[in-house]
């Protein structure tokens, strides 16, 4: 009896120990996801018995603030955002019955004064009461302003909405991030549930950061980044790019069926030739573009400090919404569509990252929103580190590919666009998503000054009516760099 | 050192950690450090140091560590339940002075264990009449769809308790009688090993009682206990990994029909299976909020008295009975959930401590079995531990989310008297067994029934 007794004794060793491990995966493994969670009032009840962290932006405009209620044991604390809609994205709103977002979200650590488990240990035997940081986010309010209006007047058509995302090339900081229609954060406690259930133009999603769309003619950009950084092509390379060539066995037009004869990569980004690119993504095939997408950021969250589910990846998406990094018609692909087997789709996000990878040499930074984080002490805990998230490129091919931009804004398709006192780079972009009622998804992305890059920008305007990139989205990211050069 | 001088001394830290934990709640909540921690932890080892001289007394060979574990556990429970409310902790010592006082009484009245045995029918019948009680009307108690409970008047208390301890005597004897012919009646049918009919017979009615019970009290967790220990004296007694196998299915087949045809059960296995989706039943955000409180604790936990438990003002909801029974963000955080205080409070760290009290009394506890020289004495305190344990670890794997949540309490930990009174009973047997164990005796002939050999494997 007693070897069975034994055996007895380590099957309840086994179980006990089945019970030590779900707990350490609930108290350590899990515990972030477990805190992220919209449902766990939990750190939102906490933080509104402390003074949450005042959100300001770098050029020192007050985002949201903790303002006292009642007093005593009964005392809270509660948001107000005295900038109302301007930061409704991407700052996001704290409210303990409908919980928190964007920012205020991935950011409550900081803003609660949790970010430092160790300092809080010795704090709470020191007695202290817990106090938030401070957070300074890498925003420009005027810009912001600006992305805002221009957007709001550029939507012509009702439910559809715009985004704009403004980075600095080699930092990586979010200089504007604007997503419309947006909403006011101090409206959500009255009108959460009519601004979560207006599902015709979503105010509550970030499209900068949620949406994807197809890029249209923008994908040009990384694709002449492939042709160019495999060595497979030169910016002189050139190819017969006649409207109606085949492509995956489909014959392929250029805008308005037009004929451009044998011309260079040069030439073809300039008059954004669909069947020279197409021509182009054929040749490096789809291992070669997909892994100068994934170089970009495609197929992957962006690293920007938000929550995970408030990320989309860019990439080519199928008809059951998965990514796919094969067997999709690549020369469609290359222009920024796609086909039955695969749509290219990227947020305006991504695209940004695109412009600002070439922008800054080659090298891709991680976008952040984050600037700086001050202690209740007065002390810098936290600030903006750049990092780089990939080497997408060699500086000569970024160069190459500036050059072209710069072509493109000079004589080309964004000829009509200028920012005051910088020369322009950039890439315009008209997707056509229903022809026959002249519905497109226009875009533009770019950088200036062109010789020493400050600012890259993407801007997009959704399901607009016989719109095109340069006309509609151009202008905004242009006055938007413009505001953030002329500070 | 002579054994009683280990448990004497072994006393002493389970004090210190007791006195330690009342001031650390103290300096929390009203940011004073009273000598009334130092004097609970003097009323403290006043009565574990009373309750040790009785053994001194009575069972002077006893094991050693075996009360002082136990202290240590009610020293934890104390000190959290102190913590969420002063009241409870002033009731709950005075419960664990009657558990003592009654453990003290089981020492002194049972000087013979084998004396069980011969009543083992009446005992028998005595845990099933418990067992069924809570469905009595006028008395009968329902919780949470579960019949655990019964309430006369001024006093309610869980019956199921005292049962465990009545079916664990009766198992025990009725196996060593007939373990042996369990044994070599069996025989081989399609690969498995079947015990004789005639003689598992009554061991069908076992399992049919088991699944009655779930039937009648409607709790998965204490049907999981009775059957776990079961299952766990019958592998002792015959050594036969398929019986247990049988049993296993047989069990998880009634489980089954069960929570599909009574709603409460099927509700506790989807919310065990999916406490966070959108369908999951009402009652989901028990689980979901003890598994927040585990990932607010860490590996450190918040300390003591700093975690978020009572709702403030203008989050509270309206409550017809005082905190923690209403207005509490986890449910339930002195009784069902107190292991989740425990981690949001002490981390990993303090939680780990307590599972290992826990691994340390069952290891004790089989030890006893192990040392016993009589058959029945081995199966009895294997049988107390195995359902203390399992006790233990159906209330922990609940709220961590191995298996649904059920509502057993946690041995010694949680607040409740009969779970603290019975469990003191259960300790009480165990120390009996041991010491006759454990007693040096002279050299003599071994009867031959006292050491049965090991069954074929």
């Amino acid at each position: 009896m007693n070897a069975s007794i034994i055996r007895l004794y380590a099957l309840l060793l086994a179980l006990f120990a089945t019970v030590v491990g779900f707990t350490s995966y609930w108290a350590i493994f899990d515990a972030d996801e477990l805190r992220e969670r919209p449902d766990n009032r939990r750190s939102l009840i906490e933080a509104q018995k402390v003074p949450r962290g005042t959100i300001t932006t770098v050029d020192g405009t007050e985002v949201a603030v903790s303002v006292p209620q009642g007093s005593g044991d009964q005392r809270i604390f509660v948001r107000d955002y005295p900038g109302g809609e301007l930061f409704g994205h991407p700052v996001g709103y704290s409210f303990v019955e409908f919980g928190s977002s964007e920012i205020e979200r991935s950011e409550n650590d900081v803003l609660i004064g949790r970010d430092n488990e160790f300092v809080s240990i010795i704090e709470q035997l020191e007695g202290q009461v817990d106090e938030g940081s401070d957070l300074t986010v890498t925003l420009d309010a005027e810009a912001q302003q600006i992305a805002q209006d221009g957007i709001e007047s550029a939507i012509s058509v009702p439910e559809t909405g715009g985004a704009l995302v403004a980075i600095e090339p080699d930092t990586g900081a979010v200089r504007a991030m604007v997503s419309e229609p947006g909403y006011d954060p101090n409206l959500v406690p009255d009108q959460f549930k009519q601004l979560n259930r207006d599902e015709g133009s979503t105010p509550l999603v970030n499209r900068a950061t949620q949406s994807t769309y197809p890029p249209g003619s923008t994908m040009k950009v990384v694709t002449a980044t492939a042709a160019l950084d495999s060595g497979e092509f030169e910016t002189s390379t050139t190819l017969n790019a006649d409207s109606g060539i085949d492509v995956s066995g489909v014959p392929l037009a250029n805008a308005g069926g037009e004929d451009f004869g044998t011309i260079s990569m040069t030439d073809a980004l300039t008059n954004s030739v669909n069947t020279y690119w197409a021509q182009v993504g054929e040749q490096l095939g789809p291992e070669t573009m997909v892994s100068y997408m994934e170089r970009f950021g495609f197929y992957e969250d962006p690293p920007l400090n938000f929550p995970t589910d408030e990320l989309t990846p860019s990439g080519v998406i199928n008809a059951d919404r998965d990514l796919v990094r094969d067997g999709f018609d690549v020369g469609r692909v290359a222009i920024g569509q796609g086909g039955a087997e695969g749509q290219l789709l990227a947020t305006p996000i991504q695209m940004a990252m695109v412009a600002s990878a070439v922008a800054n040499g080659g090298e891709l930074m991680e976008p952040t929103l984050l600037q700086e984080v001050i202690d209740p002490d007065g002390r810098t805990t936290d600030e903006l580190d750049p990092d780089v998230q990939s080497t997408v490129m060699s500086e000569d091919t970024a160069a190459e590919v500036a050059e072209m931009m710069t072509n493109v804004a000079e004589e080309g398709t964004a000829s009509g666009l200028s920012v005051a006192g910088a020369t322009l780079a950039g890439k315009t972009g008209t997707a056509e998503l229903d022809i026959e009622a002249g519905i497109n998804q226009a875009w533009f992305i770019g950088f200036a000054p062109a010789d020493d890059p400050q600012i890259a920008v993407a801007a997009t305007i959704e399901r607009c009516q016989g719109c095109f990139g340069g006309d509609t989205a151009g202008p905004i990211a242009t006055d938007v760099m413009g505001s953030l050069l002329g500070e | 050192m002579s054994a009683r001088n280990r448990e004497l001394l072994a006393l002493i830290p389970v004090a210190v950690l007791i006195t330690a934990g009342f001031t650390a709640v103290f300096i929390v909540q009203s940011n004073q450090i009273g000598d009334l921690s130092l004097t609970y932890g003097a009323y403290f080892l006043a009565v574990c140091v009373a309750t040790h001289m009785v053994i001194r007394i009575r069972l002077p060979h006893a094991d050693p560590y075996l009360f002082p574990l136990v202290a240590l556990l009610a020293a934890f429970g104390l000190v959290i339940l102190f913590r969420i409310d002063e009241s409870l902790a002033v009731k709950q010592a005075s419960l664990f002075v009657v558990g003592l006082a009654l453990f003290v009484l089981t020492i002194t009245l049972l000087r013979d264990y084998e004396v069980l045995e011969r009543y083992r029918y009446v005992i028998a019948l005595t845990g099933i009449v418990l067992l069924i009680l809570p469905r009595f009307p006028l008395i009968g108690e329902q919780v949470n769809g579960a019949y655990l409970g019964i309430d006369l008047g001024p006093i309610s208390f869980q019956p199921a308790e005292a049962a465990k301890i009545c079916v664990v005597i009766f198992l025990a004897s009725y196996l060593r009688e007939h373990r042996e012919v369990l044994v070599v009646g069996a025989r081989r049918v399609l690969g498995l090993i079947l015990p004789p009919l005639k003689h598992f017979g009554p061991l069908l009615v076992v399992w049919g009682a088991a699944m009655l019970m779930l039937i009648v009290i409607r709790d998965l967790g204490s049907s999981l206990m009775f059957f776990g220990a079961f299952l766990a004296v019958l592998y002792v007694a015959t050594s036969r990994i398929s019986f247990v196998l049988i049993g296993v299915v047989m069990f998880v087949i009634g489980a089954w029909v069960l929570s599909s045809t009574v709603g409460h059960v099927g509700d506790r296995v989807d919310i065990w299976l999916d406490p966070f989706g959108r369908g999951a039943p009402e009652g989901a955000g028990q689980i979901t909020q003890s598994l927040y409180a585990q990932a607010d604790g860490g590996l450190f936990g918040r300390g003591l008295g700093s975690s978020l438990l009572e709702l403030p003002g203008p989050f509270a909801p309206e409550c017809a009975q005082p905190f923690p029974d209403c207005g509490s963000l986890l449910p339930a955080p002195h009784t069902d959930f107190i292991y989740a205080v425990i981690v949001n409070e002490l981390g990993l760290f303090g939680a780990v401590a307590v599972v290992i009290t826990y691994i340390l009394i069952a290891e004790r506890g089989f030890k006893t079995a192990v040392l016993a020289r009589d058959g029945f004495g081995k199966l009895l305190a294997a049988g107390l531990t195995a359902v203390f344990a399992l006790q233990a670890f159906v209330i922990l794997g609940g709220v961590v989310r191995v298996i649904p949540l059920t509502g057993v309490t946690l041995p010694f930990v949680s607040y409740g008297g009969s779970s603290i009174v019975a469990n003191m009973v259960l300790l009480a047997l165990l120390l009996v067994i041991s010491d006759r164990a454990r007693r040096p005796e002279p050299a003599r002939r071994r009867a031959p029934d006292l050491e049965p050999r090991e069954a074929p494997a």
